[in-house]
C-alpha cells in the first residue's frame, strides 16, 4: 500500500538577515490512509512548518513531499491550491471562520472553489453541520457562537469537501479543556468513519489521543510510534538522547 | 466560483459597510452626474442653435455687396442675372433691404417690428406661409406696388385678426396689407418675436431708403455647397474685379462653424468633468487597497480552503467595478434630475426654452466608463490580495 503522506528528507530552511534557520532538517516520514497521527514538538520544533508543509502551504525547500504518490513540491500555485481544495481539510487554533458569512455559507467555501453547483453545495454544507450537531444554527454568524461551537463549524468546513487527510492545527488550543476533549472526541469520530487525520500540537496529553505519535524536536524527527509506547511522552533529558543518536 | 458568485459576494460586502461604501463612490458619483448635464446642455445648445438657423433654412446663401463708384455696382436686376447664370446651383434669389424706421398702425408707432423689402420669392425661401390674403408677387415688384404682408402678431396685436385691406404706414409711405402670415412653429407671438415683422415689395423698400445691398439666395442642392459659392463668388468677380466689396455667407457654413465651437466647449467642459471620474476611481484604489490589508486573513482563510489566485483577483476586481457602477447608477440619476432642474431653470431665467437632455450615448458611456474605472482602478488591489502568502495572510492580526 502507498503511502497518502509520504516526506522523504524533507528540509526547510528561512533566512533570516545573514543566518538561515534551519526549520526542518531532513524530516522523513510516512502516514497511511485510515491512521490517526499526532505531530507533536514545543514551538520551533518545526511541527508548523511541517504543518504547513502537509497543508501544501509551502513546498519543501529540499526532500520530496509525495501527497496521494503526487509530488507536491513540483507544483505551481494553482495546483497547490487545487490540492488543498481536494485533498485537505483544515481545522486551525482560531477556527478562522468568515465572519461576514453564516455558518452554512461557511461551511460551503470549500465547495464554492471546488464548482460544486449552489443547491448541491447547500445540501452537502446542511448534513455536514448536521453532523456536528449544529444543524438548527446555519442561519447564525460565526461570533454568534461559543469556541466550542464554532470549532464544530470548522470541522464541518473541513470534512464538507470529502478530503483525503484532515489536518488540525492545534484544534483545541483555544478552548477550555471540557471543550477540548469534545472536539478530541469528534476527532476520533471522524477517524474511526475512516477519515485520515493528522493532528498538530504542542501538548503530549492531546497527542496520546491519537494512535501514532511523531515527535519533533529542532526539525528532527526523534520519535515515530504508537501513542501507548513509554518513549512516547519522553521527557526532555531523553529527548536530548535521542536527537543526540540520530544526529 | 462564477462570476456571478463573486457579485453576490462583493454585493453583500458592500450592503455591509454602506457609509464607506457611499464615501467611496462618491467621486464616481459626481464624476458621472456632471459629465451627463453637461453633455445633455451641449446637446439642448446645439439643438437650439440648429432649430434656430434651420428656420431661416440651411440652404441659404447670403450675399452682401457695397458699390463701387458708379461702374462698378451691382443692382437687384444684374443679381438676378448672376442667379440665372449659375442655375445648376442657384435657385431663387431674393434681395433684403431692411427698413429703417418705425411702422405707425394708425396713431400708434411699433418700434419693435422688423420691416424687410424683400421680392416675391422671399416667404418661400425663408419658409414663411401667408395665413391669410396673398404672398407679395412679382407684379408687386414691378409696379412699386404699396403693399405689405405681415406677421400673425402684429395683425392680432393691432388690427384684431382682420389686417388684410388695412393699411398701415413705413417709413413715411402708406402700405396696404394684402397678406398676413401663419404663426410660426416655435411661435414668439410677442413684441420683438419673430411673428413680428412686416415684409413689403423690395423696390418700394428701394424708393425710401436706397438700393439693395443684400440677397438671400436659395441652393440648388445642399451637398454642393462649396461650389455653389465658388460660383456666386465667381460671377460677383466679374462685376468688381475685386474681391474686397462682397462676401458670401451659407448658413450651413455659420451653423457647422457653431456646432463645431459649441462642441469644443461641451468637450472640454466633459473633460474637466472626467477628471472627477479619475479622481474617483483613486479613491476606489485606496479603498480597495485598505479593504484587502483589513480582509488579509480572510484572504488567507479562503487560500487555505483552495481559492486559486485568480479568484481572489476576480473577487476584488468585481467588488471595485461593482462599487464604481453603484456610483455610475447613482451618478446617473442625480445627472438626469439635475439636468430636469436645469432645464427648469433655464427656461425660467433665460425665458428661452433650452432642454438638457442627456442622450442614452452619454448616459452609456458613463456607465461604461465607471465600470472600467472600477476595474482599472481596482486591478492593483486585487493583484497584492491575490498575491498573499497564505501562510503569512492566516497569521495576519
Amino acid at each position: 500500500m502507498n503511502a497518502l503522506i509520504e516526506f522523504q528528507q524533507v528540509c526547510k530552511y528561512y533566512h533570516m538577515g545573514d543566518t538561515t534557520v534551519k526549520a526542518a532538517d531532513h524530516i522523513s516520514f510516512q502516514i497511511y490512509k485510515g491512521e490517526f497521527v499526532a505531530i507533536v514538538g514545543s514551538s520551533g520544533s518545526g511541527k508548523s512548518t511541517c504543518m504547513n508543509i502537509i497543508g501544501c502551504l509551502d513546498v519543501p525547500s529540499e526532500g520530496t513531499y509525495l501527497l496521494n504518490g503526487k509530488d507536491v513540491g513540483q507544483m505551481n500555485k494553482n495546483q497547490l491550491a487545487e490540492i488543498r481544495n481536494e485533498l485537505l481539510g483544515f481545522i486551525f487554533q482560531q477556527y478562522n471562520l468568515l465572519p461576514k458569512l453564516n455558518l452554512v455559507e461557511n461551511v460551503e467555501v470549500p465547495l464554492m472553489y471546488a464548482g460544486v453547483p449552489k443547491k448541491e453545495r447547500r445540501e452537502r454544507a446542511l448534513e455536514a453541520l448536521k453532523q456536528v450537531g449544529l444543524g438548527d444554527k446555519w442561519r447564525h454568524k460565526p461570533m454568534e457562537l461559543s469556541g466550542g461551537q464554532q470549532q464544530r463549524v470548522s470541522i464541518a468546513r473541513a470534512l464538507v469537501g470529502r478530503p483525503s487527510v484532515i489536518l488540525a492545527d492545534e484544534p483545541t488550543g483555544a478552548l477550555d479543556s471540557r471543550t477540548g476533549r469534545e472536539v478530541l472526541g469528534m476527532l476520533q469520530d471522524i477517524h474511526r468513519q475512516g477519515n485520515t487525520v493528522v493532528l498538530i500540537t504542542h501538548d503530549n496529553s492531546i497527542a496520546v489521543q491519537a494512535q501514532r505519535i511523531i515527535r519533533l524536536e529542532d526539525g528532527h524527527v526523534v520519535y515515530d510510534g504508537p501513542s501507548d509506547a513509554p518513549e512516547a511522552v519522553v521527557t526532555p533529558r531523553i529527548a536530548g538522547e535521542e536527537e543526540g543518536r540520530s544526529a | 466560483m462564477s462570476i456571478l458568485e463573486s457579485l453576490e459576494l462583493a454585493l453583500k460586502n458592500i450592503v455591509s459597510s454602506k457609509v464607506r461604501t457611499l464615501l467611496t463612490m462618491l467621486g464616481i458619483i459626481i464624476g458621472v452626474a456632471a459629465v451627463i448635464v453637461i453633455v445633455g446642455l451641449g446637446n439642448g445648445l446645439e439643438t437650439y442653435v440648429t432649430d434656430s438657423f434651420s428656420d431661416m433654412g440651411t440652404n441659404t446663401l447670403t450675399v452682401t455687396v457695397m458699390s463701387r463708384g458708379s461702374t462698378r455696382s451691382l443692382d437687384a436686376e444684374d443679381m438676378y442675372g448672376i442667379v440665372e447664370e449659375n442655375s445648376q446651383y442657384l435657385d431663387l434669389c431674393s434681395p433684403t433691404v431692411p427698413m429703417i424706421g418705425y411702422v405707425k398702425i394708425g396713431s400708434e408707432t411699433v418700434d419693435t417690428t422688423s420691416s424687410t423689402g424683400v421680392s416675391e420669392d422671399y416667404l418661400d425661401i425663408a419658409r414663411l406661409t401667408i395665413a391669410q390674403g396673398r404672398n407679395l408677387q412679382y407684379s408687386d415688384m414691378a409696379t412699386r406696388a404699396k403693399v405689405c404682408v405681415i406677421g400673425a402678431y402684429l395683425n392680432q396685436a393691432y388690427f384684431g385678426g382682420n389686417a388684410v385691406g388695412q393699411t398701415l404706414r413705413v417709413g413715411g409711405q402708406s402700405l396696404t396689407v394684402v397678406g398676413v402670415l401663419e404663426q410660426q412653429e416655435d411661435g414668439a407671438m410677442e413684441e420683438g418675436g419673430s411673428d413680428d415683422c412686416l415684409y413689403l415689395p423690395y423696390t418700394t423698400a428701394e424708393r425710401i431708403t436706397g438700393a439693395a445691398s443684400a440677397y438671400t439666395i436659395t441652393m440648388q442642392d445642399e451637398d454642393h455647397i462649396d461650389e455653389s459659392v465658388a460660383a456666386l463668388e465667381a460671377s460677383l468677380y466679374e462685376v468688381f474685379a475685386s474681391d474686397d466689396y462682397y462676401t458670401v455667407t451659407s448658413m450651413s457654413e455659420i451653423l457647422d462653424t457653431m456646432t463645431s465651437m459649441i462642441n469644443i466647449l461641451v468637450g472640454v467642459l466633459a473633460g474637466i468633468a472626467a477628471i472627477s471620474l479619475v479622481v474617483g476611481g483613486i479613491g476606489i484604489m485606496n479603498i480597495m487597497l485598505v479593504s484587502v490589508t483589513e480582509r488579509t486573513r480572510e484572504i488567507g482563510i479562503r487560500k487555505s480552503l483552495g481559492a486559486k489566485e485568480r479568484y481572489i483577483m476576480q473577487q476584488f476586481v468585481i467588488e471595485a467595478a461593482a462599487t464604481s457602477a453603484l456610483g455610475g447608477i447613482i451618478g446617473i440619476l442625480l445627472g438626469d434630475g439635475l439636468s430636469a432642474v436645469a432645464s427648469t431653470v433655464i427656461a425660467r431665467v433665460m425665458e428661452e426654452s433650452l432642454t438638457v437632455s442627456p442622450t442614452m450615448g452619454a448616459v452609456l458611456l458613463a456607465f461604461g466608463i465607471s465600470v472600467g474605472i472600477g476595474v482599472f482602478f481596482g486591478y492593483l488591489p486585487a493583484k497584492k490580495a491575490a498575491r498573499l502568502n497564505p501562510i503569512d495572510a492566516l497569521h495576519y492580526d
